[in-house]
């Protein structure tokens, strides 16, 4: 780093004064938005997003391509063979879908219930300390162990891994939310007091809207266990679903097949959290600028 | 109580006003040993009471019992070893991995630009789906195990790390570069202190995470450890034995939360009192 | 405009704002502190009373407790002859701390018009009122804005637009432009002069700047040290018509000034005060 900051935006200086023509910063305009937004040219910029992929995906081409490569990596055109071949079939509903849709079920239900709870337990210190050492033991709990218990309670039907699912999230997502809410700003509460806004008025603008980006960043914890956990929950008992059909290829040595799956898994996780992403761009778009704007971008 | 991944927050303009957040604080030792109690009450009332069946659900006092009678032997403790162990060593290779190729790449934005796209889908993958790999690669070894944390906890931390060394002030850059300071100097002095808190953000995410997935490989894979032993005991209808292997997880995580929290705020003392300073 | 001059605000109905005999002593610490001992003053209608006293001298305690947001160990407050139980709906605060008071996630104009929602006024009155106190505050092409895509002193400009859109009968202030610099200060006070005037709203705004507080009130309320009583009432025959540059070298402005000047420092020493 010769010139260290020469991608930056202008260090602005830190003090606020006042103009009272417009202000530098146009409004209307996340600040986070300014990436290297130089004329770079459409071409360099095209190198950096496909340039290492093409590399990474040519050398391991070039790897399996070879007689010695060995069995147990296909080649680049086998992998996506037979990802067509699978996954573009009925399997898309009997084995995909469901398993997505007990992710996005299980997910859905740990969000109700964690920031629910979260508020509640945010907003009453009294609860918040009776509760506490209990909560921090069951969120220490590493979620994958309560798959052979929930298959004990109720069997491998979908029930269990919605259960994993709620069981395993939940925690990230109440932890993050009470965090949030006690960190409700004093002043902006006594604002709030002051201009009579109360009630779920008071819950709906202030507090949940100022704890969003701690329970956002629950969310996402919270995401990513899902997805492990739905996986975990079909590989080790189960019948159908994406997991278990992955063990499968794995354990009769369908090699292609089996990478195949774990390509889709990748796909999933990369697919949910770009979504997740969109979604979180739109909540915290106001959190960003208001960092960078505290940054003095 | 704080499972935060929101890096530290910005500091708000003008300190908070002192004595703003002095209500009078509840007794926390005496209410939270009450939910322990009350929890530990119910637990042994439940099944006690026939709401549901003890074989599913046994009261607390057998399933304690369980865990005093089990923790008395070696095995337990080999397998509470061998998942610490397959944990400490995969959280320290990602750690090691992720804080050179975090300051390497984060202090050239220039090749960093080019890796953002790979990292940006490698990251979101989850590690389970390596799970059929490193069972043929590897089978029940502890590389397996290593595979799934690694993977799991690098990208945790790295990702930390990016967002530290962007952290790092232009203007307290500006004014190293001015005094003179060379390049090993400005990461020593400069970027290294900004990116702390980062990567110990990272380091505290990825330390349970690298649990989780240590027992997930010992459960799905079957290398040894407290994994496996759960396996063993729910296929042989050790109902019990399940729940303490549970708690013992949960005793477990517990431990290293708080161990994780510990470091955290040694390594941190001297740093926050610097960053209160300056954001007031 | 000279022919404004004539008093056309003071003394319609006295007793707007009546505090009596307010005392605040918190018990939360090692020991109790009695932040405000023994506090008595009205506030008539219309009436521009600034508030000054030496730092730490519980000014914060006192405006809380006015604004219904904190209950007084002993005294009362009364808005209107109806006692100050909680926060009244005839109240509107600007608090010092503008980043922190705007809601972030809100544009300009929904931080102006959520109040008025949650008062159920008709979405046409509520548009009205926003527009008048935007524009009131020179912040009309910012409506759509973000708090923090302005500056310290338009952010503090949208607190007051917001204040003055709830129709409060009293309007407090507490210390609103500290964390201001000086010019963006100098323009803001005068914008607290005319909206107080156009308005003939009842303003109490507390400070610690002496010339501050001779330069925007009618009366100056001179607060001691912790435990705080008033120390001194000011009344500041100045004309209505004030302007930052004439009336700060007008030599009544530096008369009072150092009399508050002087009063501020007794109550720092903690001498017993003397009537002026």
């Amino acid at each position: 780093m010769n010139r260290p900051t020469v991608d930056r935006p202008r260090a602005a200086p830190a003090a606020p004064t006042e103009q009272e023509a417009p202000v530098a910063r146009p409004p209307r305009r996340p600040a986070g938005a300014a990436r290297t937004a130089r004329p770079a040219g459409a071409l360099l910029r095209t190198a950096h997003v496909l340039l290492l992929p093409a590399v990474l995906v040519g050398a391991y081409w070039a790897f399996t391509a070879r007689p010695d490569a060995g069995f147990y990596t296909p080649t680049p055109d086998a992998i996506a063979g037979a990802f067509a071949e699978l996954w573009f079939s009925e399997r898309l509903f009997v084995d995909v879908l469901p398993s997505l849709g007990r992710l996005l079920t299980g997910f859905a239900l740990a969000a109700l219930v964690g920031v629910g709870l979260g508020v509640l337990l945010g907003l009453d210190a009294r609860v918040r300390a009776i509760a506490e050492p209990v909560l921090e033991f069951l969120r220490a709990i590493p979620p994958p162990v309560l798959v052979p218990l929930m298959i004990m309670l109720a069997g491998i039907d979908d029930g269990m891994k919605v259960a994993v699912i709620v069981f395993g999230c939940v925690w990230p997502i109440l932890l993050n939310t009470v965090e949030g809410v006690r960190a409700v700003d004093p002043v902006l509460a006594d604002t709030a007091r002051c201009y009579g806004i109360g009630g779920v008025t008071r819950l709906r603008v202030l507090v949940l809207r100022s704890a969003s980006p701690q329970i956002m960043a629950g969310l996402r914890l919270a995401l990513a266990l899902a997805i492990i956990l739905m996986v975990i929950s079909e590989m080790f008992a189960s019948s159908s679903g994406l997991g278990f059909a992955i063990v499968q290829f794995q354990r009769t040595f369908a090699i292609p097949e089996m990478w195949a799956g774990m390509v889709l898994l990748g796909i999933i996780g990369f697919v949910l959290s770009s979504l997740f992403e969109l979604v979180e761009g739109r909540v915290l778009g106001w959190y960003r600028g208001l960092r960078s704007a505290h940054r003095g971008e | 109580m704080s499972t935060a991944a929101v890096p530290p927050a910005p500091a708000p303009r003008g300190a908070r006003r002192p004595g703003a957040r002095v209500r009078t604080a509840p007794n926390r030792p005496v209410l939270g040993s009450a939910g322990v109690l009350a929890l530990l009450l119910l637990w042994e009332a439940v099944p006690r009471l026939g709401a549901v069946p003890e074989r599913h659900f046994p009261p607390a006092s057998e399933v304690l019992a369980t865990l005093a009678e089990r923790a008395g032997t070696t095995p337990f403790w080999e397998a509470v070893g061998h998942t610490l162990f397959g944990w400490a060593l995969g959280l320290a290779i990602a750690f090691a991995a992720a804080v050179l190729l975090g300051f390497a790449l984060g202090s050239a934005p220039r090749v960093r630009a080019f890796t953002t796209s790979t990292v940006d889908f490698l990251r979101p993958i989850p590690s389970v789906a390596l799970i059929p790999l490193a069972v043929l690669m590897y089978g029940t070894d502890i590389r397996s195990t290593l595979l799934l944390v690694v993977y799991a906890c690098f990208w945790l931390i790295y990702i930390q790390v990016l967002y530290g060394v962007a952290d790092v002030d232009p203007v307290a850059e500006q004014t190293a570069l001015s005094y003179g300071l060379g390049r090993l100097a400005r990461i020593r002095h400069v970027v290294w202190p900004t990116t702390l808190p980062y990567l110990m953000t990272g380091l505290r995410l990825a330390a349970s995470v690298g649990l989780i997935l240590s027992i997930t490989a010992q459960l799905i894979i079957g290398s040894p450890g407290i994994g496996q032993q759960i396996t063993a005991a729910q296929q042989g209808g050790a109902v019990a034995l399940v729940y303490a292997w549970i708690v013992a997880t949960g005793v477990l995580g517990v431990v290293i939360n708080l161990g994780v929290r510990a470091l955290e705020h040694r390594v941190l003392r001297w740093h926050t009192s610097v960053r209160g300073e300056s954001a007031a | 405009m000279p022919a404004t001059d004539t008093t056309h605000h003071r003394g319609v109905r006295p007793g707007m704002l009546k505090v009596t005999g307010l005392q605040k002593i918190y018990n939360g610490g090692p020991a109790p502190v009695e932040a405000v001992r023994d506090l008595t003053f009205e506030l008539a209608e219309g009436e521009l009373v600034c508030l000054v006293g030496p730092s730490g001298c519980g000014k914060t305690t006192l405006l809380k407790c006015i604004a219904g947001l904190m209950a007084p160990t002993s005294g009362t407050v009364e808005l209107a002859g109806e006692p100050v139980l909680s926060p009244p709906p005839g109240m509107a605060v600007v608090f010092q701390e503008y980043g922190r008071s705007l809601f972030a996630w809100m544009s300009v104009r929904a931080n102006v018009e959520l109040p008025l929602k949650e008062k159920k006024l008709p979405r046409a009155r509520r548009e009205e009122l926003v527009a008048e106190s935007l524009e009131a505050v020179g912040l009309t092409a910012f409506a759509d804005a973000y708090p923090w895509q302005l500056s310290g002193g338009m952010q503090q400009r949208v607190a007051i637009a917001r204040a003055i859109a709830y129709e409060p009968q009293v309007l407090l202030m507490d210390e609103p432009f500290a964390a201001v610099d000086a010019q963006t200060r100098a323009d803001l006070e005068d914008l607290v002069r005319s909206i107080w005037q156009r308005l003939g709203v009842t303003v109490l705004f507390v400070t610690h700047d002496i010339d501050e507080a001779v330069y925007l009130g009618e009366r100056v309320l001179v607060l001691s040290n912790s435990p705080t009583v008033v120390q001194d009432d000011v009344t500041v025959d100045l004309p209505v018509e004030r302007d930052q540059l004439t009336t700060r070298q007008d030599e009544r402005f530096t008369r009072l000034r150092a009399h508050v000047y002087a009063q501020i420092q007794q109550a720092k020493k903690g001498t017993a005060p003397t009537a002026a």
